[in-house]
């Protein structure tokens, strides 16, 4: 068959304009829905990391939502560890990573970061405070590098940081079944209890290699089984986060306080 | 339905499997069958996109100019793909969530595109709407043959739920690590084709 050219031309225009057209009214239309699933999964990640409800319990969420009005999102200095008042809502923690502006580049990257693959630190981090009654926390977003991917989680620890409530992730794209383990919830249940930091104020919290002897059981946690490289990249991300260049000023402040 | 029709509708599943006969479409069998039930959505969402590629493509068969027939069925299935993913974002958030990417890489996927150039060209919309619905059942029930043992074997667990408690929920079941790895998958589709073409000796090659 035969077409003209400018038969062919109109052809690709209609098709362009009615594909387009559908394509963008369908994602513009489901946007409020997506969204809201998007809040509604990381306020049941910190809900359940704070230890406010069981692990894998099913929320409706109007039940979140009243959980989660006893959490309080706020923005900290990183460097100086003091509360801004700047609006959480405005924030993006990402955002402000890749602004060269607003971050800089993490020190001792090479001898001391080098496994979390985060070249960056955002001058400011954001930090959940938990105001329930007997189980004050705080609820620490943390992220880096395992073996295939950047693995985004939370770890929440006791107001007074004598405990560790627990640890998630939320997104990562680790291998399911091994990597992908650090979602299993029975090895998450070896995080509560622990002890974030020694007597020194030195990070105390450790993951060690699958099956190697635990010597000091009140910090150290077995790690996932055919799984070196994630474990290493999840004890890596603890030391960088819980030291000095992560929450290390706001964490002393709260032992101030 | 006469023979023919069903023929179209049956041949996929089987004599003409894309995935073991034309071996299309191995990516995502490899990728998203690490359990079944993101195995069961991709197969939902691919089932989707062929069955309405093949239908919008066939409707518009003699309008579409020869020279730019490959780019106007790709700018249709990406649609629909889109569609697809938007839709599960929004309804079946937690799972898509685990199959990430790969609903984008639908579009990519030999199997719609293939059917699109070599059937629905050519017939009419209801046969190959019915070609697509064929052909993704077929890739279908290899995708969900191999999510069915990854999942049993390497966590002895079917949909999540612990079938052979592992111990590493503190059972008796050692997993095996290297089927949820993507040569797990590529054991179990030769497997299958070693089942199938040993009980269908036509489906052999000549030697």
């Amino acid at each position: 068959m035969n077409f003209s050219n400018t038969y062919i031309v109109g052809f690709v225009i209609a098709l362009c304009l009615v594909c387009s057209a559908a394509v963008s009214s369908l994602a513009v239309g489901l946007k409020p829905i997506q969204d809201e699933n998007k809040r509604l999964d990381i306020a049941k990640q910190i809900v359940q990391v704070a230890g406010l409800v069981e692990p894998g319990t099913e929320l409706t969420p109007e039940a979140l939502d009243s959980l989660f009005a006893d959490i309080e999102l706020k923005v900290i200095d990183r460097r100086t560890g003091t509360v801004t008042d700047v609006d959480p809502d405005t924030f993006d923690p990402r955002k402000a990573t890749k602004d060269p502006e607003a971050s800089s580049e993490t020190p001792d990257y090479k001898a001391k970061y080098r496994l979390t693959q985060v070249k960056r630190l955002p001058d400011q981090l954001e930090v959940y405070f938990v105001n329930v009654a007997g189980k004050e926390a705080v609820v620490l977003p943390i992220h880096g590098y395992g073996l295939w991917s950047t693995l985004y989680g939370f770890l929440s620890l006791k107001r007074d940081l004598s405990e560790v409530i627990g640890i998630t992730y939320y997104e990562h794209g680790e291998t399911p079944g091994l990597g992908g383990e650090v979602d299993n919830p029975s090895w998450k249940a070896q995080w509560p209890g622990k002890t974030p930091f020694a007597d020194d104020g030195s990070v105390s919290l450790t993951v060690l290699k699958a099956g190697v002897p635990v010597t000091n059981p009140s910090s150290q946690i077995d790690g996932l089984s055919g799984a070196t490289i994630t474990t290493k990249g999840v004890d890596a991300m603890l030391k960088l986060w819980l030291g000095e260049d992560g929450y290390g000023p706001f964490l002393d402040s709260l032992k101030g306080s | 339905m006469d023979k023919k029709t069903k023929k179209i509708l049956t041949d996929p599943l089987h004599v003409a499997n894309p995935i073991t006969l034309q071996v299309l479409g191995i990516c995502s069998a490899l990728a998203v069958t690490t359990k079944l039930e993101s195995a069961l959505v991709m197969s939902a969402a691919l089932m989707f996109v062929l069955t309405c590629s093949n239908f919008i493509i066939s409707c518009l068969r003699n309008r579409i100019p020869g020279s730019i027939r490959i780019i106007t069925q790709l700018a249709i299935i990406a649609s629909l793909v889109i569609v697809a993913d938007q839709v599960m974002k929004a309804y079946l958030y937690d799972v898509s969530k685990q199959l990430a990417v790969y609903v984008g890489l639908i579009i990519t996927n030999c199997i719609v595109m293939g059917r699109a150039e070599a059937f629905a060209m050519a017939n009419p919309p209801l046969k190959s709407a019915l070609d697509g619905l064929g052909n993704s059942l077929g890739y279908s029930l290899i995708l969900i043959y191999v999510a069915l043992f990854r999942e049993l074997l390497g966590n002895g667990q079917v949909l999540g739920y612990d079938i052979m408690t592992s111990v590493k929920a503190g059972g008796w079941y050692v997993p095996n690590g290297i089927m949820l790895l993507s040569p797990g998958a590529f054991f179990l589709i030769g497997v299958f084709i070693w089942i199938q073409r040993s009980g269908t000796p036509d489906l052999q090659e000549d030697e």
